[in-house]
């Protein structure tokens, strides 16, 4: 190729790349600028309310791009600076939707923090307005459960109230609980019938009030148990349960004047997985036969296996829970059931102690006052007036 | 003293978690008992641990009645405990293959593996058991609403119509009957939740009770302490 032929090749060449250039920057120029989302609006943030300190609350109005804009947000970003100029830091991420948030990351009590948005779709991102300054106190009262602290004062009252005219000697009258009546004569059988009598706590934990509900009421049945000399067969869903009641069965001996009757064996605990307990008490209805069957305390699924099988050994049976759903399957498969505060009120109900039946009135009387309430409340409403109901408001309108 | 120490500890603790619900420096309280809660849990399983190989060790030396099941619990938990354990810090499971390389040297293994069958006998036994006992409670609904629904008196009569409606509504063919889901959606909405809502504010007042009476000294059987 001569010089001449070459150096034509060599400007083609040149011509064909500036072409090419050219056609790829006008392409570039065509295709949509990379516009960043519209920001997140109208931030707020304060202290949170009502609690120990180390929060502070963000609420925002969300991206104009956020669910269906033309740039679909993805996330927002929490930023965090001491200075209104920043440096701001990430605190945290939120997804698209969420309008409001609370940081709790090492936040300090009493320090300014300025707080900043960023809306981010998947290239870009925009800041909000920077919003503060705010600082994070401790609050020594949570006004939210004023209303909270108001009626437990009002119920703590009458129930002291209550237990001190029982302590003047005072007779109350205590309406019938039939599944109570019927406990007695349930374990009275038991030893007619040469069988033991059978006693479940529940499945929950000592830290249940149902479960300490039924450790009093088992306290009643074991004295009685031991005036009719019969064995109480307690098994155990929890270790601490039944160590407290072999303390109070033990007891309930004592108090008999049958100490030697007791057999520690006799309250064991069985295992602490739902099933495989119903299967081992199950196996105990089935094989030693008790003449009487007590299900009292929290019951969960295991309920209606447990009192079934108990029905179908012919037993006699009884149970208390304040676990709603399972109410109705005892109430099918049992000769008795004590419902909710029948539960609680059994110990007064068999002690017949004063200082307990006063507690027993002071309960009664706080019912009435809470129907009254909601009675009120549904007339005065009907007829359009919310005058009584602003009054629950009234007490933190007055402190906030 | 042996009675008032438990009761000055219940009161003082009764007072500071009653407390702390109001006064929010005071959740610390709150946090710490929960966590004392759970290490009391934990250390609470080798008294039951103790209590079931104790009875069931009785069983078996005084040839009690099935006492031949106690040794198949005992050997079952014997097992259990070893497999865990065993699984857990590594020891022996190069038998089995399960070894890998860790930080503190290669005995670790990652997570629970399969030394003695430990996850297949949970996995394979344990979970099936369980399921199978909790099936039972289909039969069992069946047997306790035939009895619970023998119209002998007024309100059995009424349970029987109600949970006949609520059945119905509940079942596909019931939503092209006239009338049915209405009536099951008013049955559950207006007095079953009446009744629940009735059911529960008792309840709440007698736990409330309850729990003032604990804190007051007043109620103390559970300490196994006579009135």
């Amino acid at each position: 190729m001569s010089f001449a032929g070459a150096r034509l090749l060599h400007i083609s060449l040149c011509v064909l790349a500036g072409s090419l250039v050219l056609c790829g920057q006008a392409l570039c120029q065509s295709a949509p600028p990379d516009t960043p989302p519209s920001p997140a609006t109208d931030l707020v943030v304060k202290d949170t309310p009502d609690d120990d300190g180390g929060s502070v609350t963000l609420s925002w109005s969300l991206s104009a791009d956020d669910k269906g804009g033309a740039k679909d947000v993805l996330s927002y970003e929490i930023r965090r600076s001491k200075s209104p100029d920043g440096p701001f830091t990430t605190i945290k991420k939120v997804l698209k939707g969420t309008s409001s948030t609370t940081d709790e990351k090492k936040v300090e009590n009493n320090v300014d923090y300025y707080y900043q948005v960023v809306t981010k779709d998947a290239s870009s991102e925009t800041p909000s307005a920077v919003a503060g300054p705010v600082r994070a106190h401790v609050q020594w009262f949570n006004l939210g459960r004023l209303n909270t602290l108001l009626i437990t004062i009002l119920y703590t009252a009458l129930l002291l109230y209550f237990i001190s005219r029982a302590k003047k000697g005072e007779k109350l009258f205590v309406r019938r609980i039939a599944g109570l009546d019927a406990l007695d004569e349930a374990v009275g059988c038991a030893p007619e019938m040469g069988k033991p009598a059978l006693y479940v706590p529940g499945i929950s934990t000592i830290s249940d009030v149902a479960t300490i509900a039924s450790v009093n009421i088992l306290s009643g049945v074991a004295r009685t148990v031991a005036d009719y000399d019969t064995r109480l067969i307690v098994p155990n869903f929890d270790p601490i349960v039944m160590t407290v009641a072999q303390e109070v069965v033990r007891e309930g001996y004592m108090a008999a004047g049958k100490p030697e009757a007791y057999r520690e064996e006799d309250v064991f605990y069985v295992t602490s997985s739902q099933f495989p307990f119903v299967a081992a008490v199950d196996g105990i209805m089935v094989r030693e036969r008790p003449a009487t069957n007590l299900f009292i305390g929290m019951f969960f699924a295991e309920s209606l296996i447990l009192a079934e099988t108990g029905a179908s050994t012919g037993a006699i049976q009884i149970a208390g829970t304040d676990a709603i759903a399972q109410l109705p399957f005892f109430i099918a498969a049992c000769d008795y059931t004590l419902i909710g505060e029948e539960l609680y009120a059994a110990s007064a109900y068999l002690s017949r102690a004063p200082l307990l039946l006063g507690s027993l009135k002071g309960q009664d009387w706080m019912k009435m006052f809470l129907i009254g309430c909601i009675f009120i409340g549904l007339v005065t409403l009907n007829v359009g007036f919310a005058g009584f109901k602003s009054l629950f408001d009234l007490p933190l309108t007055i402190f906030r | 003293m042996r009675r008032q120490v438990p009761l000055v500890i219940c009161f003082v603790a009764g007072v500071l978690m009653l407390a702390q619900s109001f006064v929010p420096p005071l959740n610390w309280f709150y946090t710490n008992a929960l966590a004392w809660a759970r290490i009391i849990s934990c250390i609470a399983v080798f008294i039951g641990l103790i209590s079931l190989v104790r009875l069931h060790a009785t069983k078996v030396r005084r040839r009690a009645a099935d006492w031949k099941f106690s040794i198949i619990t005992l050997l079952a938990l014997l097992y259990m405990m070893l497999a865990g354990l065993l699984t857990r810090y590594g020891v022996f499971v190069k038998l089995h293959g399960q070894c890998v390389p860790g930080s503190m040297g290669d005995k670790i293994v990652t997570g629970f593996q399969n030394a003695f069958n430990f996850q297949d006998i949970f996995l394979n036994i344990q979970i099936p058991v369980q399921a199978t006992m909790f099936s039972l409670l289909a039969f069992y609904i069946a047997s306790a609403a035939f009895r619970a629904f023998r119209a002998r008196t007024f309100e059995a009569t009424l349970l029987l119509v109600a949970a006949t409606i609520v059945m119905l509504g509940r079942v596909p063919v019931g939503h092209y009957i006239w009338g049915v889901p209405q009536a099951t959606a008013w049955i559950l909405d207006v007095p079953n939740t009446a009744a629940k809502r009735g059911i529960m504010i008792g309840i709440g007042l007698g736990m409330t009770s309850t729990a003032l009476k604990i804190m007051l000294g007043i109620e103390r059987t559970y300490l196994g302490i006579k009135d």
